[in-house]
């Protein structure tokens, strides 16, 4: 069971919403992948427009918990107040808070993030940060009041796959009791598989998903790795050895010469 | 008066928020508004006064990873 915010989830994938070939292939995308959470965002409307309603009525009836982003914002201003802006639309106190550093790897700028996370979470927020694997952001995040943390495992949509494994495995043993979601950068269930057997509680996917050649197959696939490798971690993992060790019980080899 | 909505300047009659999405042809319960980068909540805009020159933000939910 995944507990965010004292909210407890089944599925430990949580699912974006962006670039799927259709609506209707979102949404069995959905139900394919068990999430219990997916992530939405905020943009302009157009003057007499209603394609918003739209998809506001079809994410709300799939009937999953909605965490709104402030993904495309780049200082702490435009961050907060996009983050006041969802909480008044979408009703939750949930943010997935983005501040973007770098227009080439989306980086976070990660000095913005801990000062708008410090805002939000003082203002009632139960903030989500996107952010890197630097183990002092992180408890930068946590002293601000961040209850979960989001790493990447690489750049947006990159499809990579964890670059850093040492980071992220320090990551994860330096604050145990932490809520870590791998966000951005996984590519194929291997890479969600990896991340989960390092002891992380949960992956947030997109680009992997809408972007596969079977999107509702993928999803399906994904929730199969994800909850493979939180299952591997659970039943505690071999070690990696330097020589052969017969697994054939040795005692009783029958002697032939 | 003249107001930028959306990034776009307009000419509007409407002197409150809530009657210029009304006059705009913004309506429904899943927007969001700000004045001038503050927050004004949904329960705010009936008593939301324009002036000249004000930038709204109309915001509405989208696709999001």
């Amino acid at each position: 069971m995944l507990t965010l915010y004292g909210i407890e989830l089944a599925s430990h994938l949580l699912l974006g919403t962006a670039q799927y070939p259709s609506p209707a292939i979102l949404m069995e995308a959905i139900k394919a992948s068990g999430t219990g959470v997916a992530t939405v965002s905020l943009r302009r409307e157009t003057a007499g427009g209603s394609s918003g309603d739209r998809f506001w009525s079809l994410i709300r009836s799939s009937g999953v918990r909605i965490l709104p982003n402030t993904a495309g914002c780049h200082t702490v201003k435009e961050a907060v107040l996009t983050a006041q802006m969802a909480r008044d639309l979408f009703a939750t106190d949930w943010i997935k808070l983005e501040v973007i550093g770098n227009h080439d790897t989306l980086q976070p700028d990660v000095f913005a993030l801990v000062e708008a996370a410090r805002v939000l979470t003082d203002d009632g927020f139960k903030v989500f940060p996107y952010t890197t694997d630097d183990l002092v952001v992180a408890e930068r995040l946590i002293g601000a009041g961040c209850e979960v943390l989001m790493p990447w495992c690489a750049p947006i949509g990159s499809a990579q796959g964890p670059l850093n494994l040492h980071a992220l495995r320090s990551l994860r043993g330096h604050f145990p009791d932490i809520p870590m979601i791998v966000d951005a950068g996984l590519g194929r269930p291997s890479h969600a598989a990896t991340v989960m057997e390092l002891g992380f509680d949960a992956i947030l996917l997109n680009t992997a998903v809408a972007k596969a050649g079977d999107p509702v197959a993928m999803a399906h696939a994904f929730a199969k790795a994800t909850e493979a490798g939180h299952a591997a971690h659970r039943a505690g993992m071999l070690e990696p050895r330097d020589v052969a060790v017969p697994s054939t019980p040795v005692i009783g080899t029958a002697v032939f010469s | 008066m003249k107001l930028i909505v959306n990034g776009e300047t307009r000419d509007v009659a409407a002197h409150f928020l809530d009657a210029l999405l009304t006059e705009l042809q913004f309506e429904g319960d899943w927007l969001a508004t700000a004045l001038n980068g503050e927050l004004v909540r949904s329960t705010e805009r009936p008593e939301c006064l324009l002036k000249e020159g004000d930038r709204v933000e109309i915001l509405t939910p989208r696709q999001g990873g």
